[in-house]
C-alpha cells in the first residue's frame, strides 16, 4: 500500500468523522439536532449488532458458520455473567481458538 | 464514585482494544507493510475496521485503489457517531476539529452509555485518547513481532473485535426499542452481505432505527415518561 493510498484513507477517514461533528450534531442551539434525538440515541444499538453479524458471520461476500461463532456465544455469555471487557475478549478468543485447534 | 466507574469500564475496554491492535500489525506486516505505514495508520486513520479490511485487501492481491474503496465504505458509518457524541464534544471549532478525530465506535459507546453530560465529555476524551495510544502501541508492537505470532486466526485474534462490541451494546440493551433496534439492525446486515460490499451493510442497518425511534415514541406516549432513551 503506497503512501498515497494512505494519505488519502487518513483524510478520508477524518473526514467522515467530522462531518458527523459538524454537519449532523449541531450545536446546543440547534433543533434539529435535538429533535433527532430519539433517533441518535439508537444508533449504537443498530451498528454495534451489525457489526458484531458481519465480523462472526460474514465471509467476503458470503454468510458462514465457523469457528467465530463459538467466540460470539462465549461472548454473550461473559457479558450476561458481568464480566469486564477484557474477559469477555480474551474468552471469546481463546474458545475460538479451541474450536480451531480441534478443527472446527 | 461515578466518575471512577466509567474510567475503570474505559481502561479495561482499551486493554482489549490493545489485543486487537496487536493483530491489526501482525495482519499488516504479514501484507507487507512498513512499520511507519503501520504506525502512520493506526495512528491517523484511526478507526479499526476500515483498518482491517485495507490490509485485507492487499493480503488478498488487490489494488491500492481497492483497498482504500473498502476502507472509506467501512469509516462512512462514522458520519453517523458525530451525533450521537454531541454533548460531549466542545463547542468551539477548534475543539470540534480536535474531537472529530475521535469519534469512533468505541467512544460513541463509552460515551453514549453514561447518564449525564458530565461523564459522556468525561468518557469521550478518557477513552479517545487512552485507546489512541494503545491502539498505536498494540499496532506498532504487532507489526514488530508479527512473524512471531504467526496466523492470528490461530490464537482466535480474530474473534476478539466482535467480542468487543458484544460487551459494548450491552449498555444499549436496556430497552425494548434498543433491543428491536439491534435484531433489525442484524438482520438487514445478514441480508446484505451477500449483495454489496463490506461497509454498506452496517449503513443499511442502521436504518434500523427509523421504527425503533417509532417504537419508542409510542412506548413513551403510553407510559408518559421518557421510555426508548438509551
Amino acid at each position: 500500500m503506497s503512501w498515497t493510498v494512505i494519505a488519502l484513507m487518513i483524510a478520508g477517514s477524518y473526514g467522515f468523522k467530522a462531518l458527523g461533528v459538524f454537519g449532523l450534531a449541531g450545536d446546543g442551539s440547534n433543533r434539529v439536532a435535538k429533535r433527532a434525538q430519539p433517533l441518535t440515541a439508537l444508533i449504537p444499538a443498530a451498528l454495534f449488532s451489525a457489526i458484531i453479524v458481519v465480523q462472526t458471520f460474514g465471509n467476503e461476500r458470503s454468510v458462514i458458520i465457523d469457528a467465530r461463532l463459538v467466540g460470539l456465544v462465549v461472548a454473550i455469555v461473559a457479558v450476561r455473567f458481568k464480566a469486564p471487557f477484557i474477559v469477555v475478549v480474551v474468552a471469546a478468543m481463546i474458545a475460538t481458538a479451541v474450536v480451531r485447534a480441534a478443527g472446527g | 464514585m461515578k466518575m471512577r466507574a466509567h474510567r475503570y469500564q474505559a481502561t479495561l475496554l482499551v486493554i482489549a482494544v490493545g489485543i486487537i491492535g496487536l493483530t491489526f500489525g501482525v495482519l499488516a506486516d504479514a501484507a507487507g507493510l512498513s512499520l511507519p505505514k503501520v504506525a502512520a495508520m493506526s495512528a491517523l486513520v484511526f478507526t479499526g475496521a476500515s483498518q482491517f479490511a485495507a490490509v485485507g485487501v492487499i493480503a488478498g492481491g488487490g489494488s491500492g485503489a481497492a483497498a482504500l474503496g473498502s476502507a472509506m465504505l467501512l469509516a462512512a458509518r462514522n458520519i453517523l457517531y458525530g451525533p450521537v457524541v454531541a454533548r460531549a464534544v466542545p463547542d468551539s471549532v477548534a475543539g470540534r476539529l480536535v474531537a472529530s478525530h475521535f469519534v469512533i465506535d468505541e467512544t460513541t459507546a463509552m460515551s453514549s452509555m453514561q447518564d449525564n453530560t458530565e461523564d459522556a465529555t468525561d468518557a469521550f476524551w478518557f477513552t479517545g485518547i487512552a485507546l489512541w495510544t494503545l491502539w498505536l502501541v498494540g499496532s506498532m508492537a504487532g507489526a514488530a513481532i508479527g512473524s512471531v505470532i504467526g496466523n492470528p486466526e490461530s490464537l482466535g485474534l480474530d474473534a476478539a473485535f466482535p467480542a468487543s462490541f458484544v460487551a459494548m451494546i450491552a449498555p444499549h440493551m436496556r430497552t425494548a426499542p434498543a433491543r428491536f433496534v439491534a435484531l433489525c439492525g442484524a438482520g438487514l446486515a445478514i441480508a446484505m452481505i451477500p449483495l454489496t460490499p463490506a461497509g454498506v451493510p452496517l449503513l443499511v442497518a442502521a436504518l434500523a432505527v427509523v421504527p425503533g425511534a417509532e417504537m419508542a415514541r409510542r412506548r413513551s406516549f403510553m407510559a408518559g415518561d421518557e421510555a426508548g432513551a438509551s
